[in-house]
């Protein structure tokens, strides 16, 4: 079901810019034609569908859009057993959707009767298996323990739980169901540091992995770095993620999820020859990038050097992304990384560039792009100068043999300074002459 | 009386070879003290009968002891007295002055108390320039008179006297104060006569002199060090690791509001910069650097239009004060006017368009003076080197050096005939 939104005038000249309007976009309420909700939160279970559609409901700012998005997760949560989202919940929707959607205080009630009966009998039970030391048994009222505090969405308490039960695993299995029951929690909690902790305590068990909990560890490891803005980390880890990940990680991430993060952070991340070994001719990444074929494109073009194309391509996903629960922080410093990367590219095999037809395979204006060069030349990631007068980029050569003799004299300069001070600095020491806290002067 | 007129008679008689100016030497240091003191009024008369030149030794006592009675040097006809002591020490002979330096230090000390005093710093920078000259034992020794001297110079404003006494290398120290006060003093002058990569090396080594607590004069320098840090190379680099742990550890915190000034000037936003300096200026002021930061802000412009030559070949007057910030296009081509001037950056401007062209570096390295500067530079090089070579040499003859050195090898080998060979100092050059 598509959600009609207005694009609002702004945006679209943003997207018709190129990135020299992109601040622009992301003042405007963020457009979100395209977007299937239903569609989107079908790609998900658990909770993290609740999250999305919370985000998404929060972040949209079209009205139709968010009040779908709070009916379907008003629904959702009704199945399980979150009282206080529902509270939220209900009063986001504030009865703009009728009375079947306003807070259902019976249900809240007999929730809570059943949640504190169900506390009050795990916590028995692990009391007579703490008592019997039975080590699996204490493990299990653990696990119990945390699910149900995961299920009412006391999160911190479930991460104490899942931890506890480390002392008790005695296989690898167990340690592996551990982990995972921790990385889940810490991705909701947004403890990143954690997920990247655990992951690597599963990948480090004797035992042969299965080939599926291998990709979870795969994605939620990119997962950890993307949050931590290390990307090419993040790049390495999702495009390593087996196909084995299919549909069986949905409470965290979906396989079209995979492969934007992943090639957005190829992307920006990767030089042409990683680019080309890692993402294009990986097998198993390619059966991602199948799922969303417009990224697919987005890194042929930006391999075959069609920047205008894949830059279309990045603008047109850019509203879904922004409301992509992880994605959203890093979109605007990934689109960055990507447009300098291509326009460094784009310079690098030329002596001369002609600014107005650089401008136009950029789609953006002369002078914008003249700023863009300008920056990219301070940072030293483009040897090259302006002729701003005739809007001309020119590559520069360095003058090996003046770079060599000024660069002679500079360090002959240096020493001699340096030299200096540490004879005067050893000839002080040599005598122990060492300020002291006022003494008296001798003579 | 009496014997005040039998000491002037020996000084008369006993100047002439070294072994009377010994005896003397001996006399005059019996007679020394109260004795002399007490009559210190009477003194001066005397001093008509003796000549600076021949009886050096002699006067210097006599001299000092007027000088340092105490009592007020008015008595004494004030500026006569002056006078007196400044041609002492342009006219006495360094030979017998050496023989008592602290006595010799003593007047030097009141001479420059005495000018500060009468606000005229002028007078004594002429005769406490002699007597730098006569009590120093090598070009390479830092007597406490260099920071006397280089404090006068600054106080009259007379920034090129002191370049005299500055541009001598200094490695032999005698009091670590002296070092901090000479280096602080020298960096200061360096800065009046802009000639800010001096200031700097000098600075540095006030920074960075060992010191096992943390001093006033330090702290001051550091201070400046950060600002002509900022003009020289617009960042300020991190403590060397031999900076002393003290100084390491605390001077940022006593120099808080210049750290932060770096900070702010890292960002290269000139607004940014002019906001802070406006609201610390009373801070800068009370430290007397208010001029220095104002320098530092007007070397931004600078630096910000030596960054867009790196960047561009031509570009507009209009583009440059966008650039830098520059209010207007006539504000923008005088700054760059006087970069082109003073050689900082190699431009032309085409008024009729408005337009800056940018050239590179037209220093070819092959003209008649580059070669000689160069080979200048390695003349100085091969000498210092030199230098160091020899400090190598008499490190590994020191016999501390040795036994500590030998004690590890020994323990290895018995026999002393290896050490013959090890102990064979390294040449380098």
């Amino acid at each position: 079901m598509d959600v009609e939104g207005e694009v609002p005038a702004a945006a679209a000249a943003a997207v018709a810019n190129g990135l020299g309007g992109a601040e622009e976009a992301s003042a405007a309420p963020v457009s979100a034609e395209q977007l299937d909700v239903e569609a989107y939160a079908a790609q998900y279970s658990g909770r993290t569908r609740l999250a999305r559609l919370l985000f998404i409901a929060d972040r949209c700012g079209v009205e139709a859009m968010q009040l779908e998005a709070l009916r379907m997760a008003y629904d959702e949560i009704k199945r399980g057993e979150d009282v206080q989202l529902h509270r939220d919940v209900a009063a986001k929707i504030g009865g703009r959707l009728g009375p079947r959607f306003g807070l259902d205080q019976a249900w809240v009630d007999t929730v809570t009767r059943r949640a504190d009966q169900r506390k009050e009998k795990l916590e028995n039970e692990l009391n007579g298996y703490r008592t019997n030391l039975i080590k699996e048994s204490i493990r299990m009222g653990y696990n119990d323990i945390g699910d149900f505090f995961y299920a009412h969405g006391q999160l911190s308490d479930a991460f104490k739980s899942y931890i506890r039960t480390r002392d008790y695993c005695t296989t690898s299995k167990h340690i592996v169901q551990m982990c995972m029951n921790v990385i889940l929690v810490s991705i909701e909690l947004g403890q990143y540091a954690h997920v990247s902790n655990y992951v690597s305590k599963a990948e480090q068990t004797p035992d042969s992995l299965d080939p599926v909990i291998v990709a979870k560890l795969k994605a939620a490891a990119g997962l950890a770095n993307l949050e931590t803005k290390k990307y090419k980390f993040a790049a390495r880890k999702f495009v390593e993620t087996g196909i084995e990940l299919g549909n069986n990680y949905s409470e965290v991430i979906a396989p079209q999820d995979v492969a934007v993060y992943g090639a957005l952070c190829a992307l920006a991340s990767f030089d042409r020859s990683d680019l080309k070994s890692k993402v294009i001719d990986n097998i198993n990444f390619r059966n991602f990038l199948e799922l969303v074929p417009e990224v697919r494109e987005l890194v042929n073009d930006f391999y075959a050097s069609r920047y205008g194309s894949c830059l279309g391509h990045l603008e047109k996903l850019k509203p879904n992304l922004l409301l992509d629960i992880h994605l959203h922080e890093h979109v605007e410093t990934l689109y960055m990384d990507i447009r300098h990367k291509a326009i460094i590219q784009y310079t690098l095999p030329f002596i001369s560039v002609d600014l107005n037809l650089m401008a136009t395979a950029f789609k953006t204006s002369v002078s914008m792009l003249e700023k863009e060069l300008a920056a990219l030349i301070t940072e030293n990631k483009i040897q090259a100068r302006i002729d701003s007068h005739n809007k001309i980029l020119y590559a520069r050569h360095a003058d090996q043999r003046n770079a060599t003799f000024q660069r002679v004299l500079q360090t002959g300069n240096d020493f001699e300074r340096d030299v200096k001070s540490m004879l005067l600095r050893a000839n002080l020491l040599k005598h122990d002459y060492i300020q002291k806290a006022s003494g008296p002067r001798k003579m | 009386m009496e014997s005040l007129e039998a000491l002037v008679a020996h000084i008369q008689g006993l100047s002439g070879s070294p072994e009377e100016v010994a005896h003397l030497h001996s006399l005059l240091k019996q007679a020394d003290g109260d004795s002399l003191r007490a009559h210190a009024a009477a003194l001066l008369p005397f001093l008509a009968h003796l000549s600076p030149e021949t009886h050096s030794l002699g006067y210097l006592y006599l001299l000092e002891a007027c000088a340092t009675s105490g009592s007020n040097l008015s008595d004494f006809g004030g500026g006569d007295f002056l006078v007196t002591i400044a041609g002492f020490l342009t006219a006495c002979s360094a030979d017998q002055i050496r023989l008592a330096p602290d006595k010799f230090l003593n007047v030097c000390r009141v001479l420059k108390d005495q000018v500060m005093q009468l606000n005229m710093p002028i007078r004594g920078i002429a005769p406490l320039r002699a007597a730098v000259r006569k009590i120093q034992s090598s070009p390479e020794q830092l007597t406490p008179l260099h920071a006397d001297y280089l404090l006068l110079c600054l106080l009259a404003k007379q920034y090129k006297a002191g370049l005299s006494v500055l541009e001598d290398d200094i490695f032999e120290v005698d009091q670590p104060k002296d070092l901090f006060l000479y280096c602080y003093y020298g960096g200061m002058i360096y800065i009046g006569l802009k000639k800010f990569p001096k200031a700097l090396e000098l600075l540095h080594n006030a920074v960075t002199a060992p010191m096992s607590m943390l001093n006033a004069i330090a702290i001051e320098a550091y201070k400046k060090y950060v600002l002509v840090s900022l003009i020289v190379n617009g960042q300020v680099p991190s403590f060397p690791k031999y900076t002393s742990v003290s100084g390491q550890r605390s001077m940022k915190i006593h120099a808080q509001i210049y750290v932060e000034l770096s900070t702010s000037y890292s960002n290269g936003r000139y607004t940014d910069l002019e906001i802070f300096v406006q609201a610390n200026s009373a801070t800068f002021q009370s430290d007397n650097n208010l001029g220095l930061v104002k320098q530092v802000l007007s070397s931004m412009y600078k630096r910000n239009i030596q960054r867009l030559t790196q960047t561009y070949l031509t570009l507009s007057l209009e583009d440059i004060a966008r650039s830098v910030q520059l209010e207007t296009p006539r504000d923008a081509e005088m700054h760059v006017l006087r970069m082109i001037e003073d050689g900082e950056i190699h431009a032309t401007i085409n008024q009729k368009d408005g337009m800056v062209s940018f050239h590179e570096d037209p220093e070819q390295y092959k003209s008649v003076e580059m070669v000689e500067h160069i080979d200048s530079s390695i003349q100085r090089l091969t000498a210092l080197s030199k230098k160091l070579a020899s400090i190598d040499e008499n490190m590994s003859c020191d016999p501390a050096y040795l036994m500590k050195t030998g004690r590890d090898r020994g323990r290895f080998d018995g026999r002393f005939d290896y050490d013959d060979y090890d102990s064979v100092p390294h040449k380098f050059f």
